[in-house]
């Protein structure tokens, strides 16, 4: 008998499908680890990013709401009270002894005061809060534009990225604090501040006083809270593990958009 | 020669493009929902409007890991199996949308007839008796089935693309009419877990339907395209033993 074509078509279909069924099911666990699947990972973010920014543009702004849609109940979430002695010593005095380093990259690097970055030009913003978790809250934000900050540092041509170094220990054994970084689209983006006021009121402590970012085109743990220091480089190979911040270095994306 | 009445009229019923594209879909559907589902317990809790009213979620609990992709907890993870195959799934049905479009299926083999549509408190009494078209009936799908793919192909995965992309905040920043379609971004998140559950239930539907009016025949005409015409059943009952 006449080998039939189809019959063996059906059989190699029949293999196929049952091994795609036996992946779905039993190995995502065993592949989320494998190089070959980790690297399509990073492939998916990087035509993630590179098609929101392509939708988006440079400057496309985040919807911004009205004082009557801001949330009651603002969640606070990752560090809300760092224990570095350092810190609870600035936060005593009303972080009057605090100073914000802007420096790395730059021609003229800064150390400003909170009073100094209370006397620059400021910008007011309602805007939602996602959180990667799912939730969102809406909150009002007044802050400097980093764009003014990185401006008046002079980034040097090399600069490609703004890293924000914060003073709060996200894992005591480990004892790294809170690192995060941007790219200079972002940086310069009009909605990009660093926010010292929260609802009017001078920024609390569980929100990241005396000054956190904002990076409203993205998930919320890209605002890095209690930011102690702004580097610019070239690269952040050498921060962390060298995904570019905390949550990336446990595997979360760099780009945040989605 | 005439062919035997009794052994059924061979007829090519899906094209290729329809095979792979259903196949490719399955597996996506598949892993989006269950790396949806790890997404999900990160914070069980769905609200409705723009923001999340802590103090009144609609809560349903959370996903046993034997469900959820990975099977451990790791939003990280969970959040890459899904956007993986979130692309994929984009993609596919864009090719599957573009050739049903040009090559008329959508129109030819989805969209049902006036007489069908005439006849459509029939076709749900033959359904719920449990009774297939058969014979030269069968060579289009019944009524049901058309409004059934329809409303997958065309309202249900469409809607739940855009509702997924309405969680992203900046989609929400390129589009702006998006997330107020949905009554905000909670609510779209909320959209999103409801057809999912849509989509599970359009599931079981489809496979039990599949199973009751002929396992294999259905089975294979999804992988080779070939689908038998089996006899019409003049007594009006279904074969029994």
């Amino acid at each position: 008998m006449a080998k039939d074509p189809l019959a063996e078509r059906r059989r190699f279909l029949r293999r196929g499908l049952g091994a795609a069924a036996g992946l779905a099911l039993g190995g995502c666990d065993m592949l989320s680890e494998r190089e070959s699947v980790t690297g399509a990972f990073e492939g998916v973010e990087r035509l993630t990013m590179a098609a929101q920014r392509a939708l988006l543009g440079r400057d496309a702004l985040a919807r911004e709401f009205t004082e009557a849609e801001i949330s009651k109940a603002f969640r606070a979430n990752g560090s809300i009270n760092p224990p570095d002695a350092g810190y609870r010593a600035l936060a005593r005095e009303g972080f009057a002894g605090w100073r914000l380093a802007v420096d790395g990259l730059v021609e003229r690097p800064l150390a400003l005061s909170l009073a100094e970055l209370r006397g620059m030009p400021a910008r007011t913003q309602i805007t939602r809060h996602d959180c990667v978790e799912g939730w969102s809250c809406i909150g009002k934000w007044k802050g400097v534009p980093l764009a003014m900050l990185l401006e008046r540092a002079r980034l040097r041509p090399q600069a490609r990225y703004v890293v924000f170094h914060c003073a709060d220990v996200m894992d005591e054994k480990e004892g790294a604090p809170y690192y995060e970084s941007i790219d200079l689209v972002d940086a310069f983006h009009p909605q990009t501040i660093l926010a010292y006021e929260m609802n009017g009121r001078p920024l609390p402590v569980e929100y990241g006083a005396p000054a956190r970012m904002r990076v409203e085109r993205q998930l919320g743990y890209k605002m890095a809270k209690y930011v102690m220091r702004i580097e610019a480089v070239e690269s952040f190979a050498a921060l962390g593990e060298g995904k570019g911040g905390y949550w990336e270095d446990r595997g979360y994306e760099w780009y945040a958009g989605i | 020669m005439s062919r035997d009445a009794t052994a059924g009229i061979p007829i090519h019923r899906h094209s290729a493009v329809v095979r792979v594209t259903h196949w490719i879909n399955v597996v996506c559907l598949a892993l989006l929902l269950m790396s949806g589902l790890q997404i999900f317990n990160a914070h069980p809790a769905l609200y409705w409007g723009e923001i999340s009213h802590f103090e009144s979620p609609f809560t349903v609990g959370e996903f046993p890991g034997w469900l959820t992709v990975p099977s451990y907890q790791s939003l990280a993870t969970g959040r890459h199996w899904h956007f993986l195959f979130a692309w994929i799934f984009v993609i596919n049905g864009a090719v599957y949308l573009a050739a049903s479009l040009l090559g008329g299926h959508l129109w030819r083999d989805l969209f049902p007839t006036r007489e069908q549509l005439r006849y459509i408190g029939r076709s749900i009494a033959e359904h719920v008796r449990l009774r297939f078209p058969k014979g030269e009936e069968a060579r289009r799908y019944n009524v049901l089935q058309k409004l059934a793919y329809l409303a997958v192909v065309l309202v249900l995965l469409p809607v739940m693309l855009l509702a997924g992309l309405a969680m992203s905040p900046a989609i929400d920043a390129a589009f702006p009419w998006l997330v107020p379609l949905f009554g905000g971004r909670q609510s779209a998140r909320t959209i999103h877990f409801i057809l999912a559950n849509l989509l599970v239930l359009f599931f079981l539907a489809h496979v039990a339907t599949v199973i009751l009016s002929g396992l294999w025949n259905n089975l294979r005409s999804m992988i080779t395209g070939r689908y038998v015409l089996e006899p019409e059943d003049d007594r009006g009952e279904r074969p029994t033993g």
